[in-house]
């Protein structure tokens, strides 16, 4: 399964962003392979609509959860309709490296 | 431009993709029937809800339900008639799903799979977790009581855009 994390920069150092549309990075992360992808949030100086592109970029690549810290109203409603979970981790100082060693341990 | 229009709220998906017909070659187009349309006949016919309760669970106005529910049965019909296919697909539709708070990393996840049981927490699989209630949303909401379940009708107008081709 895979998970996509929100974050500030491009290293497992870096902490989560809080916000999702216009985030630094996307983190991909595989359960299974325990693979770790960065991408760089191609709309992050986006006017308008930085949430649902933001969510057809995760989207694409078969993610079935989203971390991040918090959600637009926009954005909740489309991964809705995709069945892609949904967790917030709000004002948190919590490195991507933390969230993926959580997730490790989840499963 | 005409209006557009309002997103309607599903809450249970069918959990296969549609019926076909027995003993008959299948050439002929599938009647594709919305999400919607099928929730319409769930509402109706199978949790036996009146129109009037059924557009308050789908958030929808009551002329606009029977519109969605009349043109349901109109497919049916035809896919009984003709023999077809009946695919259950697209429409405008969003999904409402509830938050859990879990007091272990101090996160907030949803759940879309309702039938299924909330048994530990999204992130970091602690079992101390409880339901997230928004009590400002509480307070000015309007409860219908369906299939011995209270819902609350927080999202009477939202709008927003199809997102089929995502």
């Amino acid at each position: 399964m895979r998970v996509a994390i929100t974050s500030t920069g491009n290293s497992l150092e870096s902490k989560v962003d809080n916000r999702f549309g216009r985030c630094s990075y996307f983190v991909f992360y595989d359960t299974e392979s325990e693979s770790v992808e960065f991408l760089p949030n191609a709309n992050r100086e986006s006017v308008e609509g930085a949430g649902p592109a933001s969510v057809q970029t995760v989207a694409s690549r078969d993610v079935r959860k989203v971390v991040s810290g918090e959600f637009g109203a926009k954005v909740k409603a489309i991964f809705d309709q995709l069945q892609i979970q949904l967790i917030m981790v709000p004002d948190s100082n919590h490195t991507v490296a933390q969230i993926i060693e959580m997730l490790k341990n989840n499963n | 431009m005409p209006r557009q229009k309002l997103m309607r709220k599903i809450d249970k998906l069918p959990t296969f993709k549609g019926f076909k017909p027995m003993g008959k070659i299948d050439d002929m187009a599938p009647v594709v029937m919305n999400l919607e349309e099928y929730e319409s006949i769930r509402l109706s016919d199978y949790a036996n809800l009146s129109q009037v309760e059924a557009s308050i669970v789908m958030g929808v106005s009551r002329p606009t339900y029977t519109r969605i529910y009349d043109i349901a049965r109109k497919k049916i019909a035809q896919a009984f008639v003709e023999g077809r296919t009946v695919v259950f697909e697209g429409g405008k539709v969003y999904f409402d799903s509830d938050w859990y708070h879990c007091n272990s990393c101090d996160c907030y996840f949803d759940h879309l799979r309702k039938e299924l049981l909330v048994e530990k927490c999204a992130l970091c699989g602690s079992s101390n977790i409880e339901q997230f209630v928004d009590t400002k949303k509480e307070e000015d909401s309007f409860e219908v009581v369906c299939e011995m379940r209270v819902r609350s009708r927080t999202a009477g107008c939202r709008r927003g855009n199809t997102f089929n081709n995502i």
